[in-house]
């Protein structure tokens, strides 16, 4: 299997009467690979996901999923992908096993039911009819849905908006599961902290483009305000703190401590930091 | 192709158990119609000709309420919930889920049908239908016709909270004046010619004539033809309108 990207977007464009909610995004998705895209709300991340998961046609580019035009809509594309909706309820009448063998049924390889349905933890509510469950449950029965039929390639639409705290953990574990089955997922989020803990690269987004793609670990990189890296803070004699940026901090702190030792002071408060995600993120989405 | 079928068999099965599973959707299905039977039985009851004009009547009203009133109410009350917007990204066909949601509102009509010819047959003096075939073709006309219209009227309603005003702004009125100038020799022309070019009074002329007069298909082509034009602008407008989601802006 020559391992071409599961997802391969190029200057992708969608109009919507006198508004462009996207105005050429490129991506690139490697196969097994958990992506993030980051973004304030109206930054056109919902409308990308929904151009790659064939509800919405584009205005212009390149778009690739699975080696498919999704705008085909074409079944075997449907058999491959497993979506996570924004929203979206299910038949109030049914229980989450009887929905989950019924959508098994769409599938050529389906997984077992029982199975998907201990992977989101529902086992327990699985008899359950749906109106009756609660809305953290529905949100992991729109998981168990989207897993069942095995899928290569999960869209995940912002998946815990709403969330709270343990819940988001929760759909954390489920989702490095995911992963850890070697499938590739495409994330959107609005949460920093979710794109930091979860994406192995992240594109973020804002006005329908690109502004940084990259590890978020990395993403600092040549992008911040003067270009360098690590951020080197201390204490000086009066006790105020200072701030030095720098491309090369094993030389900055041995000429700080050197000359500390020297003069026998303490550099209080000494740290080095490289700039988090959210450091770039404010960088890059403020200006308006 | 088998596996189309298999799927839209599957889909049946599912919208026959959510069907028994919604007390309200089985009461305004079965019991209102006979209700509506029931109370005119007592008011219409000494005159056989009256009784004989009400049964057919009862059993259009009930293709119209069991075809568009309840599609109208199901796709809108789906678009709403996202439900069809989730199962437009599965690889079910959509021939199989539209396949599965037809058949169950054609077995809602049928049981409906039956429950009315038997309690005819059983409270009202009226015999078993004199032409089975002309029952049928009226009857699946009917059906494919206010079911195409009960989808393209869905596409009119903006949200679920406003459903039950349209569907009955349009399916009142449309009962109201069929069921008086079909029972009315003496309604006022103008009304005459509204229910004449509406689908429902064709439709209860066509059982009246299967079911009590004996009247042939090939005397009631006029009544078909109304009903057929009729389903052709349904389904034109059902499928050119049709909405998988609610919409955003």
């Amino acid at each position: 299997m020559s391992e071409s990207p599961a997802i391969e977007v190029t200057a992708l464009r969608k109009r919507y009467g006198d508004y462009e909610a996207v105005r050429g995004i490129d991506i690139s998705v490697n196969r097994g690979e958990v992506f993030g895209l980051l973004g304030p709300n109206g930054a056109g991340k919902t409308t990308t996901v929904e151009i790659l998961e064939g509800y919405r046609s584009r205005s212009g580019g390149e778009v690739s999923v699975l080696g498919l035009d999704p705008a085909d809509r074409s079944i075997e594309l449907r058999r491959q992908i497993g979506i996570v909706l924004q929203s979206g309820r299910i038949y109030s009448h049914v229980t989450p096993r009887e929905a989950l063998a019924h959508w098994a049924s769409f599938y050529p390889h389906p997984r077992a039911v029982d199975e998907v349905l201990d992977l989101v933890g529902l086992t327990a509510s699985a008899e359950v009819r749906s109106r009756k469950l609660s809305g953290g449950q529905l949100r992991r029965l729109d998981f168990a849905l989207a897993l069942v039929g095995d899928p290569e390639l999960i869209f995940l639409d912002e998946p815990t908006t709403g969330f709270d705290p343990e819940a988001r953990r929760n759909a954390w574990e489920t989702i490095r599961s995911l992963r850890a089955l070697g499938k590739t997922v495409l994330l959107t989020t609005h949460y920093l902290e979710e794109a930091q803990v979860l994406a192995d690269r992240v594109a973020i987004v804002k006005d329908g483009r690109v502004l940084a793609i990259g590890p978020p670990r990395d993403l600092g990189v040549g992008t911040g305000a003067d270009g360098n890296r690590y951020n080197v803070a201390y204490r000086d004699e009066d006790g105020s703190l200072v701030e030095q940026q720098t491309d090369d901090p094993t030389r900055l702190l041995h000429e700080l401590t050197t000359r500390a030792l020297e003069e026998g002071r303490v550099l209080e408060d000494l740290s080095v930091a490289r700039p988090t995600l959210e450091d770039v993120y404010l960088e890059l989405t403020a200006d308006a | 192709m088998p596996e189309t079928l298999v799927l839209g068999w599957r889909q049946y099965r599912l919208e026959r158990r959510m069907f028994w599973r919604n007390p309200s959707a089985a009461f305004f299905n079965f019991v209102l119609p006979l209700l509506f039977l029931v109370a005119g039985g007592i008011l219409l009851s000494g005159s056989q000709s009256d009784l004989d004009r009400l049964v057919p009547a009862i059993a259009g009203m009930s293709v119209m309420s069991t075809t568009f009133t309840a599609l109208a109410y199901n796709i809108v009350f789906l678009r709403e919930r996202g439900v069809l917007k989730r199962i437009r990204g599965t690889p079910l066909p959509t021939v199989s889920y539209f396949a599965g949601v037809a058949a169950n509102a054609v077995t809602n009509t049928a049981l409906q049908i039956a429950i009315v010819i038997l309690a005819g047959k059983l409270f009202f003096g009226i015999g078993w239908p004199l032409e089975w075939l002309e029952l049928v073709v009226f009857v699946v006309a009917g059906v494919i016709s206010f079911a195409a219209l009960g989808v393209a009227f869905a596409h009119v309603i903006p949200n679920f909270e406003s459903t039950a005003a349209y569907v009955n702004a349009v399916f009142l009125p449309v009962v109201f004046v069929s069921f008086y100038v079909f029972d009315s020799p003496s309604a006022p022309q103008f009304l005459r010619t509204i229910a004449d070019a509406l689908p429902l009074k064709p439709l209860i002329e066509g059982l009246y004539a299967a079911m009590v007069s004996g009247s042939s298909l090939s005397d009631n082509l006029d009544s078909l033809a109304v009903i057929v034009i009729w389903g052709i602008f349904g389904l034109y407008l059902a499928v050119r309108g049709f909405s998988w989601e609610r919409s955003s802006r």
